[in-house]
């Protein structure tokens, strides 16, 4: 008789009756239960967050206020979005690529098939999940206080973000490599580093270049978010514009962005597509 | 003629990649030099280590007043207040994406069309949160509600995405034997479809609730309730003990919330 969980208790499995004579078991579904859990969790949120139809239904068309007042966007303020717009993609790449290389010594450490003190691995998995869960948005204001106002603190914001997410899926992939041609390796006489360096590196770098590289598509677009705590960029200006309520010029701001996240995603998408 | 290869010969039939080598490293160093050219900072005069301090003090010593009040204004209030937000926020968001997600899978609607949806997908989640914070705020008035439809359309993206994908991955196998065996068309969803997408549809859910946790923050830039806005203002005012404790109580709670949200998913995977 295996094992039965209260649910079961309570609701009996049905049973049926086969014509051999034998008996089996049918659990009664789960689905009821996770019905009405989710049900009284949408009623209490609903509460407290003083969500309405009614309202969403009656005002919608306000939301379209701001949207109809960006187009046409204003293309004269272009030449004026250059730069700021070079700034956010100049600060996600260097803080992707910084991030990126800083991850992977932290996920050498973190990898269990590698460094077989489990305090230290578990120490350092800690360490990730500790960064990872710090907003980006809290990381890039702290660092506009200790690095001062600018792309500077935009880019150790991407740098520590990059680094989190990065590293994480990279000790995964790490954990999960073949250990054969590291242990032939180390048959060998080889150190431990240049066995890691020739038996674990080549089988990890491919998906972990496509994850900085899909990590840098989103940066750009976070980097966007980042001026409006000063960190510099193309958010500088969007709030600035926001601050005017010259809409045209945000919409011309959002376009270019759009732009220019299409451009990137499409050749990053290439190339992870070659590396796969 | 002598087929057997000394060590030395076979070494010397590596392929040559130096050159390969050579233009990538330049490229790389030519594309982050460029990228070096905009970093600047405004030097915080000396200030920036004992703001440093203030944050690792004020993270050490909480207030002990704000981390164990019930009222509306201590952290378990926001928290709890916060992750109703993230909750009815990707409920809403999903719903918001899942006709995205059918009309962008290449398997159910014409090439194009799915492209041009895809492109607009992209346009939803180019828009900041805050200009999306904003729209909504003209909508509802400040507060969680507000917050909350923000955080849904910031979730469409995502969503959106993994479900497409998921959807590009159904067995039409299984659609084909339950029409052998003679179901009508709402059969089929039932048990032909639902079963294949349930799981990841509802493991993709849980992973966005956990980030949309993480990125409430954003909300408190435009006044759109959550733990945000209590944040930013204690930073703004340089109360690290405030700070300290909100962070605590976030960081607390983003460890829990993953620790469950990966529980739930690896059982969702395993079936």
């Amino acid at each position: 008789m295996p094992k039965m969980s209260l649910y079961d208790k309570v609701f009996k499995p049905r049973s049926y009756t086969l014509e051999s004579g034998q008996v089996i078991e049918e659990k009664r579904s789960r689905i009821p239960l996770v019905l009405l859990v989710l049900v009284i969790l949408v009623i209490t949120s609903g509460e407290l967050t003083g969500f309405s139809l009614d309202t969403l239904v009656t005002r919608i068309n306000y939301f379209f206020v701001i949207l109809r007042d960006m187009v046409p966007p204003d293309w004269s303020y272009m030449p004026r979005v250059w730069q700021p717009l070079m700034d956010t993609i100049k600060m996600s790449l260097l803080g992707s690529v910084v991030g990126a290389v800083l991850c992977i010594p932290f996920s050498i450490l973190c990898a269990s098939n590698l460094v077989h003190n489990k305090v230290i691995t578990a120490f350092f998995k800690f360490f990730y999940s500790l960064v990872r869960t710090l907003p980006t948005l809290v990381i890039a204001l702290i660092a506009t206080y200790i690095f001062g106002l600018g792309t500077f603190a935009g880019t150790v914001a991407i740098a520590v973000f990059t680094f989190a997410y990065c590293g994480k899926i990279l000790y995964e992939q790490i954990e999960t490599v073949d250990m054969g041609s590291h242990e032939a390796l180390e048959a060998l006489g080889m150190g431990r580093l240049s066995a890691i360096r020739y038996a674990v590196w080549p089988q990890v770098l491919p998906g972990f270049i496509s994850n900085v590289l899909f990590c840098f598509e989103g940066n750009v677009r976070y980097a966007s978010i980042l001026g409006y705590v000063g960190a510099g960029g193309l958010g500088l200006i969007l709030n600035e514009r926001i601050g005017w309520m010259e809409y045209a010029r945000v919409g011309m701001i959002l376009l270019a962005l759009f732009v220019t996240v299409v451009i990137i995603e499409s050749v990053s998408s290439y190339f992870r597509k070659k590396l796969a | 003629m002598n087929l057997e290869l000394t060590y030395a010969e076979t070494l010397s039939h590596e392929p040559k990649k130096w050159r390969a080598v050579l233009v990538t490293v330049l490229l790389s160093v030519l594309i982050l030099g460029w990228s070096a050219s905009a970093v600047q900072s405004n030097s915080t005069g000396g200030s920036g280590l004992a703001v440093a301090k203030g944050i690792v003090l004020g993270i050490l010593h909480p207030t002990p007043s704000l981390l164990f009040t019930l009222g509306t204004n201590g952290v378990p209030y926001l928290l709890l207040e916060t992750m109703s937000i993230a909750f009815l926020g990707t409920l809403v968001g999903a719903i918001l994406a899942l006709p995205f997600s059918f009309l962008g899978a290449s398997n159910i609607v014409p090439k194009p069309v799915a492209y041009i949806v895809r492109l607009a997908v992209m346009a939803v989640r180019t828009i900041p949160p805050f200009v999306y914070g904003l729209m909504f705020i003209m909508v509802t008035g400040p507060g969680a509600f507000a917050g909350l439809l923000t955080m849904s359309c910031c979730s469409i993206g995502m969503l959106s995405k993994m479900f497409t994908e998921s959807i590009e991955e159904l067995d039409r196998g299984i659609l084909e034997s339950l029409d052998a065996a003679g179901c009508n068309t709402w059969d089929k969803i039932r048990y032909g479809i639902l079963p294949q997408l349930m799981p990841s549809f509802s493991s993709t859910l849980i992973y966005r609730f956990d980030m949309n946790l993480r990125d409430a923050s954003v909300l408190g830039l435009v006044g759109a309730g959550g733990i945000g806005a209590p944040l930013l203002f204690a930073m703004n005012s340089y109360r690290w003990n405030d700070v300290g404790a909100i962070l605590l109580g976030l960081v607390i709670l983003v460890l829990i919330v993953e620790w469950i949200s990966s529980k739930l998913r690896t059982k969702l995977m395993r079936g």
